[in-house]
């Protein structure tokens, strides 16, 4: 059943929600493939981006996502709105609430803060990404893309690699993970791994030992803008203690094991060029698997429990 | 006026008494306290099953006057303060402008005598406009009335300035009371570092950032003799400090506020921003050590960092909010609940760190109601169980953590040099 009016993380998510948007994405994934299936099931449903972050591909994924299932997709351009004018978060919510809006699509620099925007609107509020909080529908096309692949989670080993503390990718990735049943090993620099130590996952500063066994490695992208105080050196020391190449991976993870990253790669940092473009890596697909799991989150909010 | 309170068990640690008596106050002062005073009286309050204590002394409250008075002003501050059984409150200078200068610690006072129904002292900062580039006119406010010196909200972050600063105090005999928190160390945190931080996805405030801090002021008052006392002690490595700082022989004195001693960090659950404060709420480990030091004397005051904001500042993004939470009126039912029922404090030692002990920092004649001194005097029915609802606060702020929690301990009357202030819900 999903009944919920939001959908803000996967921290609070039944694994029976996460299973129910995996295996409706599975049909909407066909309407992404093919043109002539796509539907007008949202015909009647009005959809708002609020994007107080920048984003090109989740923003773009959402909208597409909603356009495919013949909903109206607006964006509201936040750099030359009155969010500009000092209006405040609650505010802007409410007003967007009153144009007779069903769903907001909301990215947030502040932690918790599509939260606050869901407890004061009627509309149902997806969060497109909250700080260093969660980034629920990156983990769930994740995860379509890992079932895709593995077809089940149990004994599945899988290694996030990079900058952990302040990703909210990894953050959902963890609980998503833990519901479903994979072990998931968390690597990085000391400086960046804080923030696991408590969540039930094994983190570790050693890359080969992270990967070794693994069934899927995850590259997350070093992101520059979150820092207040860089707490590594450099790029190229980054490189060369926590870069993945072909070799390391041949040498220790699985032989099928799946590259993936939520994008952008910052090429020759975490993964070489050669491992982003090898037959290992699913970094595209996970894009198109994206769009599917947007619709299936749209979908499953509107129909507010109907799960076919 | 002359006012008997009969029947009541008059609890005054200062004069080590704890019995049931009557008490007559006679113009400001307390005339008697005996057996059936017969004495006729303009009015008599029966304080049967009613416990009658020398009046709170609050030595961290946030009157927000002048600069905000949308959050809070000397009268309505003022007014919770009597409603919470505080009859003396000294207000912190993070005001705009600060109390930096001797003339707005007069303004202060003027506001206060004209507006207040409770005592109030105002606190000098340490540095012009806080901003801890040159010293304040630490000796003109004094002379003024300041009653202590602090930077609140924040620490001097220049060492040698600090240094100065303590040494420098000395000459009027004041308390240097010390916000302490390294900002280096907390770089954008929201609440603290720990378990409960890694789910809610906040950024953590660690104990250290507290800790170094506390380590630093406790060296430099040994150095430079300077009366030190520090503010909200939140985390086991500060009572640590402290604890050896005493077995070492320093006179220092340090605070605990009730929501430090009252809950812990696993209280933020939700983005919810009234469970947001500075110190940040800590670990259930840190809470006990809190409650531990209060028990074994290791921190002889208890404050209640009374920090009013409006709903808007609240009601926004967790990181964006205020820090700071009101106090004053839920702060003796939270002692008489946590402190005392919790078996770690007598009703008597409860009364002594939040009247008897916060004089003896300021070095005023209070926190005691012996006969001669001056009827600061509050009644409370120590069985009165309710349910803290912030609707009926008399602050302007309703930014509290407790709404619904379950405490007991009413105040009925305050009374501020025998004069009635506060009875049965209404400032008189």
């Amino acid at each position: 059943m999903f009944t919920r009016k939001d959908v803000l993380g996967l921290r609070d998510m039944s694994r029976e929600e996460i299973l129910s948007i995996l295996d409706t994405a599975c049909e909407m994934k066909k309407k992404v493939n093919d043109p002539c299936l796509r539907s007008d099931e949202l015909k009647n449903t009005s959809i708002v981006t609020l994007f107080y972050e920048n984003s090109t591909r989740t923003k773009t994924s959402f909208s597409l996502a909603g356009k495919y299932l013949g909903a109206t997709v607006q964006d509201l351009g936040i750099a030359s709105s009155s969010v500009k004018k000092g209006e405040s978060l609650i505010d802007t919510g409410r007003t967007i609430d009153q144009m007779g809006v069903d769903v907001m699509v909301m990215r947030h620099s502040l932690t918790g803060a599509p939260h606050v925007l869901a407890a004061n609107v009627k509309a149902h509020v997806i969060n497109a990404g909250d700080g260093a909080n969660e980034h629920p529908t990156q983990a769930l096309l994740d995860l379509y893309t890992i079932r895709d692949y593995k077809k089940s989670f149990d004994g599945l080993k899988v290694a996030i690699i990079g900058d952990i503390s302040h990703s909210r990718v990894a953050r959902s990735n963890v609980f998503g993970l833990g519901k479903l049943g994979a072990e998931v090993v968390l690597a990085g620099p000391s400086t960046m791994l804080g923030g696991f130590g408590k969540l039930g996952v094994h983190t570790t500063t050693d890359v080969k030992e992270a990967i070794n066994g693994a069934d899927v490695i995850m590259g997350l992208r070093i992101q520059f803008e979150r820092f207040k105080t860089m707490s590594f050196p450099g790029l190229e020391e980054y490189r060369q203690l926590f870069g993945l190449n072909s070799e390391m991976i041949k040498k220790y993870a699985k032989k099928d094991v799946l590259i993936m990253h939520p994008g952008p790669v910052n090429r020759g940092i975490e993964f070489s060029t050669e491992v982003v473009d090898s037959g290992n890596s699913v970094i595209n697909i996970q894009v198109k698997n994206g769009v599917a799991v947007r619709m299936a989150v749209l979908k499953l909010l509107m129909e507010g429990g109907h799960v076919k | 006026m002359k006012i008997l309170i009969k029947n009541g068990r008059i609890i005054n640690p200062a004069a080590g008494f704890d019995k049931v008596a009557d008490l007559l106050i006679s113009g400001k002062k307390v005339e008697k306290i005996g057996k059936n005073i017969s004495e006729a009286a303009d009015k008599t309050i029966d304080a049967k099953g009613r416990i009658v204590i020398p009046g709170l002394i609050d030595v961290h409250v946030h009157l927000r006057e002048p600069g905000f008075e949308y959050k809070e002003t000397i009268e309505s501050g003022s007014h919770a303060a009597a409603a919470g059984g505080f009859t003396t409150i000294c207000c912190m200078p993070n005001t705009k402008p600060v109390i930096d200068s001797e003339i707005m610690v007069e303004y202060i006072k003027l506001k206060a005598k004209r507006e207040a129904v409770v005592n109030v002292l105002p606190i000098g900062a340490i540095t012009k406009g806080q901003n801890g580039e040159e010293l304040a006119e630490i000796g003109k406010m004094a002379k003024a009335g300041a009653c202590a010196i602090s930077e609140d909200g924040k620490s001097v972050e220049n060492s040698g300035l600090l240094k100065t600063a303590m040494n420098y105090s000395k000459m009027f005999s004041i308390p240097v009371l010390s916000h302490c928190e390294d900002k280096s160390l907390v770089s954008g945190g929201c609440m603290n570092a720990g378990e409960q931080c890694q789910i809610m996805g906040l950024k953590g405030i660690s104990n250290d950032s507290e800790d170094v801090i506390v380590a630093r002021d406790i060296i430099l008052a040994k150095s430079t003799g300077a009366k030190l006392h520090l503010c909200h002690v939140s985390t086991k490595g500060a009572i640590d400090l402290i604890k050896d700082a005493k077995a070492r022989g320093q006179e220092i004195s340090a605070e605990i506020t009730p929501h430090h001693f009252t809950l812990d960090d696993t209280a933020v659950n939700s983005y919810n921003a009234n469970t947001k404060m500075n110190p940040p709420l800590r670990s259930k480990e840190d809470v006990e050590a809190v409650r531990q030091a209060l028990k074994d004397g290791t921190v002889d005051i208890i404050a209640t960092d009374h920090a009013p904001h409006s709903s808007d500042e609240k009601n926004c993004e967790y990181e964006n909010a205020a820090f700071g939470i009101v106090g004053l009126e839920t702060a003796l039912s939270l002692g008489l609940t946590v402190l005392v029922d919790g078996g770690y404090l007598t009703e008597s030692q409860l009364i002594e760190k939040m009247s008897v002990n916060p004089a003896k920092l300021l070095g005023i004649q209070k926190g005691n109601i012996s006969e001669g001194f001056e009827a600061d005097i509050t009644i409370v029915d120590p069985n009165a169980e309710y349910l803290i609802d912030s609707s009926t606060f008399l602050s302007k702020g309703k930014n509290t953590a407790f709404n619904g929690y379950k405490v007991r301990g009413k105040v009925e009357t305050t009374i501020v040099g025998g004069k009635i202030v506060y009875e049965k819900g209404k400032i008189k």
